[in-house]
């Protein structure tokens, strides 16, 4: 081999000392439950989170937040904190009132939007408790924090905003002078009246969509220094590249002076989605004082002032003939923006206006959300974004139609859902749905569940008078992943493209390295696109690496949200693996003195059609090194780029069902037996796919049961702690039962539809239907979220609708 | 200020701390021990907890000076330059980490669980695991990781006896 190779001293070296790799043809790895790359350091804690971060000289900055929900600021001074020992600066909003522009919200969902000037540190009024206020630089996070006290700023309270229906009102208290309606939105499809005209079957209901706070377990920090030049901005954030083309255009740092970087994220779920005034700030901050500054969160501080998630009121009616067949389905929102418009704040109800109709065939379809402005921290993306709020509307009504018909809950469904012979399938709402199979996943789910066991039981239970009655919750959903086609949020006003770019790099030991412009924190890129490589390359899965997160290395890329990931910056992964092939195969003939045309790819090397003499795609790789023998005009490197952008979104979808022992003289709830049957489409890594779903069912879950954020009447958050944030523990929650079916998407070369979202946006309609269904005897037609002991006990004693 | 000596993985310090100064924050900011994470700062999540002297502790509740003279074992020191410890064996091949930010309490938590009760049911995992909240996984993989931990450690421990 080595003699075959022109090579030169160095790549002879590395041929002749076992550092050149060989293919690794046999493996099939995609598909395969491989054992994570990235666990080596997160479990022997040599993990970088962004607050392990130590520079020499390095600051620390603390925040003094609002504690009013809305007031006017009539006097600041920080003078006094500069006494404090250890103090280097303290400064309030008006100090940099010049400089620190306004938050982003790149998503104008109307033309006619509101979308008031949000300053990163406030100056005249404060909108929300948590707002930042002033902040204190200091040589140690304690002594920040000390000198907190020190900072006196006098306030005019002014009036709370705090319930949405109120604020819409006239004369209601504005948030802000331009008022609280920040835009309305409509979407209408099909004649609405008259599917409701003379409807024998009509099902209203108001369902509230409580407020959330995501709880990502690694609390934010940001880490921001500059060499006088450029700056570089480490932060715990999902969305490096956004965060630094928005940070340059807030702060004027040009884009090719300012570095970011996302370390180890420990978790997202959409909350790192977001460029926060800590990350304005913190660059500002190290401009001004030329030495490197840290601030990292409180949970409390979290609490208060990473965007929130949900909290929508949803109004709908749904109009059916005496069958249970759906004529129309309407939509009314109410959308809670909290004080400003964040990142994508607006969009995220206008997301799930693509999803209420769920899996169903309908006339007609009218939609309008209205964004409404509170004192509150503002919202914007949480697990799902939309679609788990619309999910659970259609879901929750699917059951109540099945109630009102007197018929079984699977039954009414299987008599609207699009019939697996109908993909592709244009929906009442637009989209056009590749592929699924709702028939077969269901099916499964109720093999896999016991259905007509436990309806016996659950009858059994009934007829007993049993205290502890059983009910069953039915979701049979879908959702729209890999964001997205730039085209369509082109058309829905999104400031952005969809795309997604990868590079793979060929060492010259054959070894790859594949740059991902997607950004993860806690989803196993790192494996899953190594699975990718090593079949598209035919090399063995140790010998890739995965680089992301930081600008510096991934100089494009949209990041990790929406589910797109795989869907999007996987198959952009594998386009860039093509064209290193393509690259190669040109190498490759000439270096077995034939024509390009007559190369084949196969086993990891390139041949010569109907011969066995080769190259291996290692040895083209380090010919491409060496360089001493490449043909006329051939550069060399195999080194390829793609950026794949999607023509359609991916849509997964599944049937979960849940038991739920629901105790009537208690209200406590026991979540005897969940059951979430996922088509994802093709699976990279099943290992990694039902993780994905367990957490995500848990995310769901909780929502449906224990979390709820919560603002008292003056509009101070009370659920500033996990001990008053409900997050489930191990113990609050049952084992599941995973499965899945297999619908490849038609949409991207490998058949995946991403699955980051699936239970979440599943499950919490599932479990509020059990709870409802086992209180049907008793006069109940729905339980507000969370339905905590006191809540279900209440519905039992009132039959609450 | 006060002086305190702590060995801390295997190595002995001593350091002049602040009479405030949270263990958790000696371990990180003091002797670089970063293995060990913040998650809450109320006791509540268990992402720092850390054996002192051979039980588990939540070490953003804890205070420097209540670790004068103790012996703390950290995540980092679990398996210092070794193999994986089975329990850290047994997350990895189970999945039971995503983000991985609650591992290393998790770990430790599971590893004190096991001292009182070796072979544990799925339930007394559950409960066992109380203090640790995890964001990610929806528990199911950790659970199956303890329990595939708690049988290498007794494997184990037969092979030394």
């Amino acid at each position: 081999m080595t003699e075959e190779i022109d090579a030169g001293f160095v790549a002879r070296q590395i041929a002749e000392s076992d550092m050149l790799s060989e293919p690794a043809p046999d493996r099939h790895e995609v598909g395969a439950a491989r054992r994570r790359k990235e666990d080596a350091r997160l479990i022997t804690g040599r993990t970088q989170w962004t607050d392990n971060i130590q520079l020499p000289g390095m600051l620390y900055v603390a925040f003094l937040r609002s504690p009013m929900a809305h007031a006017r600021i009539t006097r600041v001074d920080t003078s006094a904190a500069l006494h404090h020992p250890g103090i280097v600066a303290a400064f309030s909003g008006r100090d940099f009132a010049g400089e620190q522009g306004s938050l982003p919200c790149v998503w104008p969902v109307t033309e006619d939007i509101v979308m008031p000037d949000h300053p990163p540190m406030a100056v005249d009024e404060v909108r929300y408790v948590g707002e930042a206020v002033a902040c204190v630089i200091a040589t140690d996070r304690y002594k920040a924090s000390d000198a907190l006290e020190a900072i006196e700023i006098d306030y005019e309270p002014l009036p709370a905003v705090l319930d949405m229906t109120e604020a819409l009102k006239e004369g209601s208290p504005k948030v802000h002078e331009a008022g609280n309606r920040s835009f309305v939105w409509k979407f209408a499809q099909g004649d609405i009246d008259a599917a409701f005209r003379d409807a024998p079957v009509v099902v209203e209901r108001t369902f509230v969509q409580q407020r959330l706070i995501p709880t990502a377990m690694e609390p934010r920090a940001v880490v921001a220094q500059t060499d006088g030049d450029s700056f570089t901005l480490h932060s715990s954030t999902q969305v490096p590249h956004i965060l630094r083309i928005m940070l340059a255009q807030v702060t004027g740092i040009p884009e090719h002076k300012l570095r970011v970087v996302a370390p180890d994220v420990g978790g997202g779920f959409g909350s790192k989605l977001q460029v926060t005034a800590e990350e304005v700030l913190l660059l500002l901050l190290a401009r001004r004082l030329g030495k490197p500054v840290k601030w990292t969160e409180s949970r409390s501080e979290g609490n208060l002032t990473v965007h929130h998630g949900r909290d929508q009121l949803q109004r709908i009616s749904l109009a059916a003939d005496a069958e249970g067949h759906i004529r129309g389905l309407r939509v009314d929102l109410l959308a809670d923006m909290g004080a400003y418009l964040m990142l994508v704040t607006p969009g995220i109800p206008i997301l799930g206006a693509f999803m209420y109709n769920g899996i169903y065939k309908m006339d007609a379809y009218d939609f309008t959300c209205t964004g409404v402005f509170t004192t509150k921290m503002p919202t914007d993306a949480y697990r799902g974004a939309g679609r788990p709020e619309a999910t659970f509307a259609i879901e929750r009504l699917m059951d109540e139609l099945a109630a009102e018909l007197s018929l079984d809950p699977i039954e009414v469904r299987r008599r609207n859902w699009i019939a697996h012979e109908e993909f592709p399938y244009t929906t009442i709402a637009g989209m056009t749905y590749d592929s699924g199979n709702y028939e077969a996943a269901t099916d499964k789910a109720l093999a896999l569940f016991g259905y007509d066991k436990l309806r016996a039981e659950q009858a059994d239970r009934r007829d007993r008078g049993d205290p502890v009655q059983l009910g069953i919750g039915v979701s049979t959903f879908t959702e729209m992943c890999g964001l997205a086609p730039s085209r369509v949020l082109g058309s829905l006003s999104y400031g952005a493209g969809g795309w997604e770019h990868a590079s793979v790099r060929m060492l010259p030991t054959g070894k790859v390295e594949v740059i991902t412009g997607t950004s993860p924190h806690g989803q196993g890129h790192e494996t899953a696109w190594s699975q990718i490589v090593a079949d598209a390359l035919s090399v063995p899965f140790d010998d890739v690496s995965v680089l992301h997160g930081d600008t510096a290395i991934s100089h494009k890329g949209m990041d990790t949200y929406g589910s797109r990931s795989l869907v999007v910056g996987g198959v952009a992964v594998l386009q860039a693996c093509d064209k290193v092939k393509e690259k190669a195969r040109h190498i490759a003939a000439h270096m077995l003195e034939a024509s390009a045309d007559d190369i084949e790819f196969a086993g990891g090397s390139f041949k010569v059609r109907g011969t066995e003499s080769g190259r291996t795609i290692q040895e083209v790789a380090l010919a491409a090194f060496a360089a001493h023998d490449l043909p006329q005009g051939v550069e060399p490197s195999l080194d390829s780029d793609a950026t794949f952008d999607p023509d359609n979104f991916s849509f997964p979808h599944g049937t979960h069902l849940c038991a739920v022992e629901v105790d009537t003289e208690t209200g406590g709830t026991k979540i005897r037996l969940y059951v979430a049957v996922d088509d994802v489409g093709k699976v990279v890594n099943p290992m990694i796919v039902e993780g994905q779903v367990h957490g995500g069912l848990a995310q769901g879950i909780a929502q449906a049961l224990f979390e709820e954020a919560v603002y008292d009447a003056e509009g101070n958050l009370l659920t500033t702690t996990m001990a008053d944030y409900l997050l489930p523990s191990a113990s609050d929650l049952p084992d599941f039962v995973t499965d899945r079916t297999e619908t490849p998407a038609t949409s991207n070369p490998l058949g995946v539809k991403g699955v980051g979202e699936a239970g979440t946006i599943a499950s919490t309609p599932a479990v509020v239907n059990a709870i409802v269904d086992a209180l049907r005897p008793y006069g109940v037609n729905d339980v507000t979220m969370p339905c905590s002991p006191e809540r279900v006990w209440r519905a039992v004693q009132g039959g609450t609708s | 200020m006060t002086r305190i000596t702590v060995t801390v993985d295997g190595v002995t310090y001593q350091e002049e701390v602040e009479p405030r100064l949270l263990l958790v924050h000696l371990l990180r900011d003091r002797l670089g021990k970063t293995g060990t994470p913040i998650g809450c700062d109320t006791g509540n999540c268990g992402a720092c907890t850390v054996m002192m002297d051979g039980v588990s502790v939540k070490s953003c509740s804890v205070l420097a000076v209540q670790a004068d003279g103790e012996d703390v074992l950290t995540i980092e020191g679990l398996s210092a330059g070794g193999p994986w410890h089975p329990m850290q064996q047994a997350f990895h091949e189970e999945h039971a980490l995503q983000c991985g930010y609650c591992t290393p309490g998790m770990i430790m938590a599971a590893i004190d669980l096991l001292k009182d009760d070796p072979d544990p049911s799925e339930d007394a995992i559950r409960e066992g695991l109380e203090g640790n909240l995890c964001r990610c996984t929806g528990y199911c993989n950790i659970v199956r990781a303890v329990r595939r931990g708690a049988q290498s450690m007794s494997a184990q421990e037969v092979t030394a006896s």
